[in-house]
């Protein structure tokens, strides 16, 4: 509750929160709320490429599709592969800190060398290679994108629990005896959560956008999905005609990741007091 | 110093190692048979077997490891199948293109950048601060791609001010030069028309690839001005009315800059990747768009040596922001 009313105070924060609410409701509403839900297939080559207007908002695709339908269709997806990847690396970003971070000797030095080694790699390009190898596909885009992003949670659990490791609460749960699973789950991993729900937040942007490159570049996403990095690539054929056709999938990304970065940025501020000195 | 920098590059080593182990199982180890994926789509089975008798892949996994480092090392990376060249030779005409392109976005960066982020700092919290962190985290959401179509759509297609694509305009003869910079090679021959050229074909690829670095510095040197405002010596200075501006852009920012400079050795190793989405788009002669029809193509070979290219350049980049920082503050010489 502190943190909701810390939050409210603070005004580009908010208009994150807000951002990402709007966007979570737009895709759990989408088939309701799109004019033309059909449009996800249906082709309509009478009204090819129409301007954006009142029956249309947004214009028309070059097979007729309302594009309107498509961007608040193409919400879901985006959420969806954002969720799953961030999940899933921490899922194996989470417990390889805790392991590292608590334990000392060779089995960290080989955990936290491996995740130096992945952090070093560029994302974008390991992860178009690892798509193109297990043959595109979006279920390969998530895997690869889930690939090179779980050593930023490893790094920052890491972080967190060599501090936290030699504090005199876990000196005390040690004396009792209790065993390392618990010390690491119930009393290390809640005083570690700040940092790994700022950065979950910031990768869920971070994520979305990185799936649009894939998108965009024929590696995420197939036709006819309304994913918005590939409706931007089908677009180019038809600019500068077309102009509608790009824009409008962009901005949605561009709004999407925004609020999901003003929020991680907001949080950040609020959920760490080490770091709002420097605000 | 010298200790400082042996010590800097042997904690590399093992990182070079673990990019060397992790491209290998990549190209060796993920595709089911890689072989047939780097012998490509067309190939008969006797080709594949060649290759695979070629390549070692059939024998041990240490023994190949052994063999790729060895080709490694001679940056022996075979022959390109989308332009059946060698790798390395492509890699080396088109590394001047990108390392033009990127040299460019981090100068706007930088020049935009630390004006920017001061001005942010000196107005904290109020509105001139609350617009440049939308707009520097927005310049971190907005889709690089998308940004590169918008400024197309505008600048080249509607207004017609800049061209659309390419390095240098097809009638227009390249100045060879020392450099392989465009813009560095047509002044040292005298050729404005040249630099004029490649300037303007230089703008809308460096405008996009500047946004997130763009963004990067501002929230650095914004974070790093308003530390140093708190300290003593800036309460001094304000207390006996020294200029307010004078204290600002040449003291305070000259005390903020180191966490900045690391960030910008950061970014060079993110502007190097980014280069791949924008030179795709602006059909940029360099590394970038030379992956992306790599990726395209599944041409494994020079996937692999881009990758390793790029993890290097992320090394030495690392190496020498260290050493720069060293340079700023001598103090964490023995921290390290």
């Amino acid at each position: 509750m502190l943190v909701l009313r810390k939050l409210a105070r603070d005004i580009p924060a908010l208009a994150g929160l807000l951002i990402v609410l709007f966007v979570a409701a737009v895709a759990l509403a989408g088939p309701w709320l799109a004019p033309h839900p059909g449009d996800i297939s249906a082709s309509h080559l009478l009204q090819r490429l129409k301007p954006p207007s009142p029956a249309f908002p947004f214009g028309t695709d070059n097979l007729g599709r309302d594009l309107l339908s498509r961007v608040i269709l193409g919400a879901r997806g985006a959420l969806e592969v954002a969720l799953v990847v961030v999940g899933a690396a921490m899922a194996v970003g989470v417990p390889l800190g805790l392991i590292a971070g608590y334990s000392t000797g060779w089995l960290s030095e080989i955990v936290m060398r491996i995740t130096d080694v992945f952090l070093a790699l560029p994302q974008l390009i390991l992860a178009l290679a690892l798509a193109q190898l297990m043959s595109p596909s979006l279920e390969s885009a998530m895997l690869a994108l889930a690939i090179t992003y779980w050593p930023f949670f490893t790094r920052i659990v890491y972080a967190e629990t060599r501090r936290l490791r030699t504090a005199l609460f876990v000196d005390a749960l040690q004396g009792i005896g209790a065993g390392t699973p618990r010390i690491l789950l119930a009393h290390i991993l809640p005083n570690a959560i700040s940092p790994i729900i700022v950065r979950a937040t910031i990768g869920l942007g971070f994520t979305i956008l990185v799936a649009a490159v894939l998108g965009f570049l024929g590696m995420g996403a197939t036709p006819p999905d309304p994913d918005w990095g590939l409706t931007i690539s089908q677009s180019r054929t038809y600019l500068p005609r077309a102009w509608w056709y790009a824009t409008f999938p962009g901005l949605a990304i561009l709004v999407t990741v925004l609020g999901f970065n003003l929020l991680g940025d907001g949080l950040r501020d609020i959920l760490d007091p080490r770091l709002r000195r420097s605000r | 110093m010298l200790r400082f920098m042996l010590r800097r590059v042997l904690l590399a080593l093992p990182s070079l190692f673990g990019l060397l182990v992790i491209t290998f199982l990549l190209i060796r180890v993920v595709p089911a048979d890689p072989a047939a994926a780097l012998a490509g789509d067309n190939a008969t089975p006797e080709q594949i077997a060649r290759i695979r008798h070629q390549y070692g892949f059939d024998r041990p996994l240490v023994a190949q490891f052994g063999l790729y480092i060895v080709d490694v090392a001679h940056l022996d990376f075979g022959e390109s199948q989308y332009s059946s060249r060698p790798v390395a030779r492509d890699i080396a005409e088109r590394l001047p293109a990108t390392l033009e392109l990127t040299v460019s976005a981090l100068l706007i960066g930088i020049v935009l950048g630390v004006p920017l982020g001061v001005v942010a700092a000196v107005h904290h919290n109020r509105w001139p601060d609350f617009l440049l962190r939308v707009l520097s985290i927005g310049g971190i959401a907005v889709a690089a791609f998308w940004f590169a179509i918008m400024l197309q759509l505008l600048f080249a297609m509607q207004l017609e001010w800049l061209p659309l694509r390419g390095r240098i305009s097809d009638g227009m003869i390249a100045p060879a030069g020392p450099t392989g910079f465009l813009l560095v090679d047509s002044l040292l021959a005298g050729r404005i028309d040249a630099f004029r050229d490649a300037l303007r074909h230089l703008a809308l690829p460096a405008i996009t690839l500047s946004l997130g670095g763009l963004a990067t510095i501002t929230r650095f040197t914004r974070a790093g001005v308003l530390e140093t405002m708190q300290k003593d010596f800036v309460l001094y200075e304000r207390a006996v009315g020294y200029p307010r501006r004078r204290l600002i852009w040449l003291y305070v920012l000259r005390n903020s800059v180191v966490a900045t400079v690391t960030q910008i050795g950061l970014l060079f190793g993110g502007l190097i990747a980014g280069a791949v989405v924008v030179e795709s788009i602006f059909d940029w002669p360099g590394i970038g768009d030379y992956t992306v029809q790599a990726i395209l193509t599944a041409d494994y070979k020079v996937m692999l040596a881009v990758t390793l290219l790029i993890g290097v350049i992320y090394a030495v980049v690392n190496i020498i922001t260290d050493l720069l920082h060293g340079l700023i503050d001598p103090r964490l010489w023995d921290q390290l």
